[in-house]
């Protein structure tokens, strides 16, 4: 089995006398989808924060494609490969979709030395989506999941090797899950590994090879969707205890 | 054609050159000077605050630091008004760079509080220096007979201008016209569009590869230097400096509120701000009445908040996509 493309190591986080991570340790392998799940409040953005960097955690180390990006800030770790979305889509908004698309292009691609059209490539991006009629409207004209989709489109754009998808389906009805889940599984087919941090359990279920469950900062249970929907700890945090025991 | 821009920034040097060699009444340099300051500190402005997104409230402090920075150094070396400029524009810029530093990491209302703050402590500093004059201010004596690589600059019979109000117009013109290509250089640039981001979202910016700090920091340092430049030329042109008139409020204020008024998306905005709000006030408060022109700052920044919160540019853009269809 080949090195795992993420290693979180031990990390924790901690808010003042909070503490919204505690001492995880889990790893994503090359090409996986990995499903991250968790009631809320359990450590799920926290920890996607810490991976993309916008937090950095006091304990534990991050390493990615081998390297330890635990001090490197967003940007450098954009450059090294890793690329999110946004729970609640932070469009550019004073520019045009596809502008939207340009800014990793340009200083992510810049940064690998590619010289590549940007916009061809990022054109090519928006019609995997289905959004390319779209490309020249401005943001403020854009619905619900076309906001989801840009999100993922803009992080398509920054050539990542892991895609953190921050729950980018909440609120969406059940024929836009779908088609944000098959985007994922097509970006999946191209190389690209997955995280996928979801509330609706049908999504995740489907998508995912692999499931980590976090409660209350701490990795409660890891396994395959099988695996994971049988899992007592898993039960008890989305329902809590029962006492029949 | 390419270099098109770059050649009517070349030609409009030329024209302001020939200005002041035609027009033979100084009191329209007097007044221009006025008005070209103001584009030069309009668009500095714009650099961090319309492509940025940072509203910088302390542009007075800028603007004094290159002033002061020629008092003190005519005090110490005696030095022409291109070097005051130059010296001026660089500790300014490096101001730029220290304020950044420190304060960046704060965001909206709380990094303009910061700006306005370090106007006022900047304003106390010099207020109790009493080198470059202290509170009661200091007169400042142009330089007799200026020479510029052995040219005779300012001289009535034998340099290029008969007197210095033309000197400093044209000085003054010849910045703003630098100033707006830099400005413009940086919209079309990584650079601008990383600004942008930045100003939509710094999160998400920082998460698309866009190096904030840095950005922030070179904006920062670039718009800095350009008030600091507007500013050395201060001392010369009113002869007599204090901190009253260098840290005047109404720097601070036409700062923002021409760039508002003129639409901060483009290079465009804080020119045509500049030459509206700047022409309106010097008209009304030479032929009509001094404290009026901070009501017509005011009046004007109601009624474009109400009829054109993009400003001019932002207006003519949407009119003209509106007729498109």
């Amino acid at each position: 089995m080949s090195d795992p493309l993420l290693r979180i190591e031990g990390v924790s986080k901690h808010f003042g006398g909070f503490t919204a991570l505690n001492n995880v340790t889990t790893h994503v392998n090359p090409g996986e989808r990995f499903g991250l799940i968790g009631p809320n409040g359990s450590g799920k953005t926290t920890m996607i924060n810490c991976v993309s960097g916008l937090l950095r955690n006091e304990e534990g180390k991050i390493i990615f494609d081998g390297k330890d990006v635990t001090d490197l800030k967003p940007h450098k770790r954009t450059g090294a490969g890793i690329a999110r979305s946004f729970q609640i889509p932070r469009p550019f908004h004073t520019m045009s979709v596809i502008e939207n698309l340009m800014i990793p292009a340009e200083f992510v691609g810049h940064h690998r030395g590619e010289k590549t059209d940007d916009r061809a490539e990022a054109m090519e991006i928006l019609e995997t989506m289905g959004m390319a009629d779209k490309a020249e409207d401005p943001t403020t004209d854009l619905t619900q999941i076309e906001l989801r989709k840009l999100e993922l489109a803009r992080a398509m754009a920054a050539k990542p090797k892991l895609l953190i998808s921050d729950e980018a389906m909440a609120g969406l009805t059940g024929q836009e899950v779908d088609e944000v889940i098959d985007i994922l599984f097509k970006m999946n087919e191209r190389g690209i590994t997955i995280i996928m941090i979801e509330h609706i359990m049908r999504a995740v279920m489907r998508f995912s090879q692999r499931i980590i469950c976090l409660d209350a900062g701490q990795l409660i249970a890891e396994g395959t969707p099988e695996e994971i929907v049988k899992d007592k700890g898993v039960e008890r945090a989305y329902l809590g205890s029962t006492d029949d025991g | 054609m390419k270099y098109l821009f770059e050649i009517v920034c070349v030609l409009l040097i030329i024209g302001i050159f020939v200005l002041t060699q035609v027009v033979g009444n100084q009191f329209y340099f007097f007044i221009g000077f006025v008005i070209l300051q103001y584009m030069v500190l309009a668009t500095a402005w714009n650099i961090l605050g319309g492509y940025g997104g940072y509203v910088n409230f302390g542009s007075a402090g800028f603007l004094a630091t290159g002033a002061y920075t020629s008092v003190a150094l005519i005090n110490f070396l005696d030095i022409g008004l291109v070097e005051q400029i130059i010296a001026g524009g660089a500790i300014a810029g490096l101001l730029g760079f220290v304020t950044g530093y420190l304060t960046l990491r704060l965001r909206g209302v709380y990094f303009a509080i910061a700006t306005l703050a370090l106007a006022i402590i900047l304003e106390t500093v010099v207020a109790h220096w009493d080198y470059v004059g202290g509170a009661a201010g200091t007169s400042i004596l142009p330089k007799r007979k200026p020479e510029l690589f052995d040219i005779m600059v300012v001289d009535r019979k034998t340099g290029i201008f008969a007197n210095y109000k033309e000197f400093l117009f044209f000085l003054m013109g010849t910045v703003a016209i630098i100033s707006v290509w830099i400005a413009r250089y940086i919209e079309n640039s990584k650079l601008g569009r990383g600004l942008n981001a930045i100003k939509d979202s710094e999160e998400a910016a920082e998460c698309m590869g866009v190096p904030t700090l840095r950005l922030k920091l070179i904006a920062t340092t670039i718009s800095g230097a350009m008030m600091g430049v507007a500013g050395a030329p201060l001392a010369s042109y009113l002869t007599f400096i204090d901190p009253l008139s260098a840290f005047n409020l109404e720097y601070a204020v036409n700062a923002i509120a021409m760039p508002m008024i003129g639409g901060t998306v483009s290079w465009m905005g804080p020119v045509i701000g500049a030459l509206l709000l700047g022409t309106a006030q010097q008209v009304s408060s030479l032929w009509i009445q001094s404290e009026l022109n901070l009501l017509i700052v005011g009046v004007l920044l109601v009624i474009f908040v109400i009829i054109a919160p993009e400003g001019i540019v932002g207006w003519f853009r949407k009119s003209r996509k509106g007729s498109r269809g």
